[in-house]
């Protein structure tokens, strides 16, 4: 959704089977917003119209003893998250705000939203991303039809997993309308053990012998010179949580075990290991630049040698650094019109994984695949996937695939 | 029996020579079992409620038989039925008998073991528990560890998406799982995640986990490895009543501690584990709850005592921690053969799997005892507590005339009983053919009609797995799946039931 098309507000269900089966009816194709922070994200694609699912608020059940939370999926993250502040709990995937990075307000995210792009932030390594915490869900269909699947319960395999298949989905499957999500006990306290002055292909390597310790760090990254909290330096960051007995004992084990030549360490306490996966979650080391922004996730070994790929072929690389032990790699590069698409995806495809742009022009994400292309038979089957919920496309249009 | 499976096709049992011949070009002699007494081997899996004799049962090798496999079904029109390792406990891999069964045991090697990204490249075929021991002596290991994790195979895991005692910290195998390679029906390969984390696109991945073998055939797996924990102790607490004893799980999770494994059994399980193999739990506990901790040796510790002191404050009349290795395991001695040491206190029995939200779990109790007294028949409990997942084991006697179908009934009673309390058919055992008729219990006809939609887009024509999960097949033109051209319907015979 870019440019302005009428908008209907969804009050909730029978609000979405009514639009949706007229837009069926019309054959015409229909956006779904909640807050907008990721009105930008994904293939340039104007639809007719827009479904806001801004008024679908609300918390619809928290029982933090069972650890479950359901929500309508107009309900803003940031009260969610307050709510189970509140009670000593998080959603321990860590969702990512896209809001300043793509343009948008910080804060305006929607849990709907989060869930429509699968977002995950450093905890991921650890914790798994948001796929792994959606025990259910409600939805209209793109054929206008109400469906639910999964439940409140932990540990649940009736019928096929479909929470799975909505997280990522971009819209173009169902309109989420509520979802029930798994949460987690808060750790006591967390500090994060920084390792300042090796160069990067180094400081890689040391993230990756950090999680074949026994000290369960839950993120890792690796922050080239200047791109977080005034750093002058190349550092790699492990985070440490849990109770406080045992964060300072496996910080001091962590020391003994990485200690390396010409490497210093410091520790940053609670409040500024709290403040420096917030930069890293909301990718503020490339946000920061005005260049286009890509996302890349590949296996943690490979991921200095994907960026040094791109470095050699000549893109100009603005800000750039890693999360998830290497495995994340977070671009920016000058503007220009195909946003080096070919040069980073042909440096990807060496080892595997995939590349998603996710900040660029209208223009540029109307030429250019904004994810990753697919070999033909599993493209042929994901058309079938999304044309068993939407057989007319009416949903999000475009948005992940030229072809539907 | 009550079961209705897909009546056999007379168009493919006439056919069968030619189809045996045909597999005879693509498989080596030795991989091809024609021989009525030999296919009686395959006839059930876990769930020997119901059997059945295979066509003809096809045990492929590589990866380009098994697209030549999957190519000429499509191309016959024949049922396919992958099987793994058997443990199905309901009945997953149940053959049919105008079906290939698909056995993948061949597929038992371990590809490749990255330890620097911490995953492993596994066959299908692959014992469960070979992936940590192959991993072990680095410090890793493979964390989803069902019961029969010594026999159920890593492909049979993905179909059923196979949990264990362990999966409340460490998830389901779903959440363990980076990559896939997938042989749908007409042969077609796909490759699904890799080394990497979250693929884009839609997650087929997680789709394919727990889809019971009904939308491809799984040849290739990438596992994620994890650090073994330093530290592993273990409590043992016993209760007066199972009130105290869910109380007292509850209050666990409610501090914020998340256990490695949390299980609960009920008295009758207490008595036969102890007649069993004696491993001194309390005879006199109502509940005993089973605590582990994992972790790194303060941490571990600092639990410990935090654990024990809610289950003083929740009047736990039994409160041991482990401090050895070998005191731990034989905490776990006796959970671990309540299955077999309940076989040794009725000649059959029938487990059941709902899963409820942990906070009724005392209504749950209640309404089973009730329900179990009017079939005349008892129940043994062991749980999951953590997450909530009942084993209720449904004591009977075959021999006895009528005793399986009360227990069948009660099986049924139970279920629906978790699903009234907010709880799900089938926590981890999978819907099989055991849990089939009961979907309705969970969906409306829309909401499987989705899903059944999904299976049209990897099997147009029906042919994997059918009769399994779906209590009704329909064609997927009726589902608005299929393009009918000139009013011919492809596949018009496709049985409906």
């Amino acid at each position: 959704m870019e440019s302005a098309s009428a908008t209907l507000e969804i009050r909730d269900e029978a609000d979405a089977v009514d639009a949706i089966c007229a837009a069926n009816a019309k054959g015409v194709s229909c956006a779904i917003v909640g807050g907008g922070s990721k009105a930008r994200l994904g293939r340039s694609a104007p639809q007719a119209q827009t479904l806001s699912t801004a008024a679908l608020t609300g918390v619809t059940l928290y029982e933090p003893n069972e650890l479950v939370l359901s929500a309508r999926a107009g309900a803003l993250l940031g009260e969610i998250e307050a709510l189970l502040d509140q009670n000593g709990q998080q959603l321990a995937f860590e969702p990512m705000d896209y809001g300043p990075l793509l343009g948008a307000e910080a804060g305006c995210a929607t849990i709907g939203g989060v869930i429509a792009v699968n977002a995950s932030g450093p905890r991921r390594i650890k914790a798994g991303a948001a796929r792994d915490h959606l025990l259910g869900f409600r939805c209209v269909t793109g054929r206008g039809e109400q469906v639910k699947s999964g439940g409140r319960v932990m540990k649940n395999v009736t019928g096929y997993d479909l929470s799975k298949l909505v997280c990522g989905s971009y819209g173009t499957l169902a309109l989420l309308t509520e979802l029930t999500l798994k949460v987690l006990p808060k750790p006591e306290t967390e500090c994060t053990l920084l390792a300042i002055g090796a160069n990067e292909e180094e400081s890689l390597a040391l993230l990756r012998r950090a999680t074949a310790t026994p000290c369960e760090p839950s993120s890792l990254a690796m922050l080239p010179a200047g791109a977080a909290l005034a750093l002058d330096d190349n550092a790699a960051a492990v985070r440490l949580e849990g109770p406080a007995i045992s964060v300072t004992a496996r910080r001091d084990d962590l020391l003994m075990r990485l200690a390396l030549d010409g490497v210093r360490f410091e520790t940053l306490e609670e409040r500024d290991s709290a403040a420096l996966w917030r930069e890293v979650r909301d990718a503020e080391p490339v946000a920061a630049e005005v260049g286009q922004v890509w996302r890349i996730s590949v296996a943690p070994t490979e991921g200095f040698a994907v960026v040094e790929r791109i470095r050699r072929a000549g893109v100009p690389l603005l800000a750039h650094f890693y999360d998830w032990a290497g495995g994340l790699i977070w671009l920016c590069v000058e503007t220009t019109s195909d946003a080096y698409a070919a040069v980073v995806r042909a440096a990807v495809d060496v080892s595997g994984g995939h590349a998603t742009l996710i900040r660029a022009s209208q223009e540029t994400r109307t030429i250019v695949d904004v994810f990753h292309p697919q070999p033909a038979a599993l493209a042929a089957l994901t058309r079938r996937v999304k044309e068993s919920f939407d057989p007319a496309h009416i949903l999000e249009r475009g948005r992940m695939r030229a072809e539907f | 029996m009550t079961l209705l499976m897909p009546t056999p096709e007379p168009a493919i049992m006439s056919r069968r020579n030619e189809l045996v011949a045909r597999l005879a070009d693509i498989l080596p002699g030795e991989s091809l079992i024609v021989d009525e007494i030999a296919r009686r081997a395959y006839e059930c899996d876990a769930f020997t409620m119901y059997r059945a004799l295979p066509l003809v049962v096809a045990l492929p090798e590589s990866v380009e038989q098994v697209r030549a496999i999957m190519a000429l079904a499509a191309e016959m029109n024949v049922k396919v039925v992958p099987r793994g390792a058997g443990t199905s406990l309901s009945g997953g891999s149940m053959p049919l008998e105008d079906g290939i069964l698909l056995g993948m045991s061949k597929f038992n090697r371990i590809l490749e073991i990255d330890y620097e990204n911490r995953c492993a490249r596994v066959q299908p075929g692959v014992q469960n528990l070979a992936i940590s021991k192959a991993v072990e002596a680095q410090g890793f290991y493979y964390a989803p560890d069902p019961s029969s994790q010594i026999a159920c195979s890593i492909g049979g895991n993905v179909a059923e998406n196979a949990g264990g005692v362990h999966c409340l910290k460490y998830g389901l195998t779903t959440n363990n799982i980076l990559g896939l390679e997938v042989v749908l029906m007409g042969g077609d390969l796909i490759r699904l995640g890799g080394k990497h984390l979250d693929s884009e696109g839609y997650d087929l991945i997680g789709l394919m986990t727990g889809s019971e073998g009904l939308l491809g055939v799984v040849t290739e797996v990438i596992v994620r490895l994890l650090q073994k924990p330093p530290v592993a102790r273990g409590l043992l607490l016993g209760f007066a009543s199972v009130d105290a004893g869910a109380r007292c799980v509850s209050a666990i999770i409610a501090r914020g501690v998340i256990p490695a494994g949390l299980e609960m059994m009920d008295r009758a399980t207490i008595h036969a584990v102890e007649r069993f193999q004696p491993c001194g739990y309390p005879l006199d506990a109502e509940a005993l709850v089973i605590v582990e901790i994992d972790g790194t040796q303060a941490e571990v510790d600092h639990l410990i005592g935090v654990v024990q002191d809610i289950a003083r404050e929740e009047g736990a009349t039994t409160i041991r921690a482990s401090t050895s290795e070998a005191e731990r395991l034989q905490f776990w001695a006796g959970r671990k053969n309540a299955f077999p040491a309940v076989s040794c206190i009725a000649p059959d029995y029938l487990c059941m799997d709902g899963t409820i939200p942990r906070a009724r779990l005392p209504e749950a109790l209640a309404g089973m005892d009730r329900l179990a007294k009017a079939q005349g028949l008892s129940v043994a409990n062991v749980f999951h507590a953590g997450d909530g997942n009942l084993h209720p084991l449904i004591l009977y006697d075959a021999s006895k005339e009528g005793d399986v179908e009360r227990a069948e009934k009660l099986g049924f009673d139970i279920l629906r009983l978790c699903v009234s309390l907010g709880g799900v058919l089938t926590g981890e055992h999978g819907v099989g053919v055991e849990k089939r008729d009961l979907m309705g219990e969970m969906f409306t006809e829309v909401d499987l009609e989705q899903q059944m939609r999904l299976k049209c887009a990897f099997d147009p024509a029906g042919r994997l797995n059918p009769g399994k999960v779906f209590p009704t097949l329909h064609r997927c033109a009726e589902l608005g799946m299929m393009h009918v051209a000139g009013g011919k319907m492809p596949f018009p015979d496709l049985p409906r039931f």
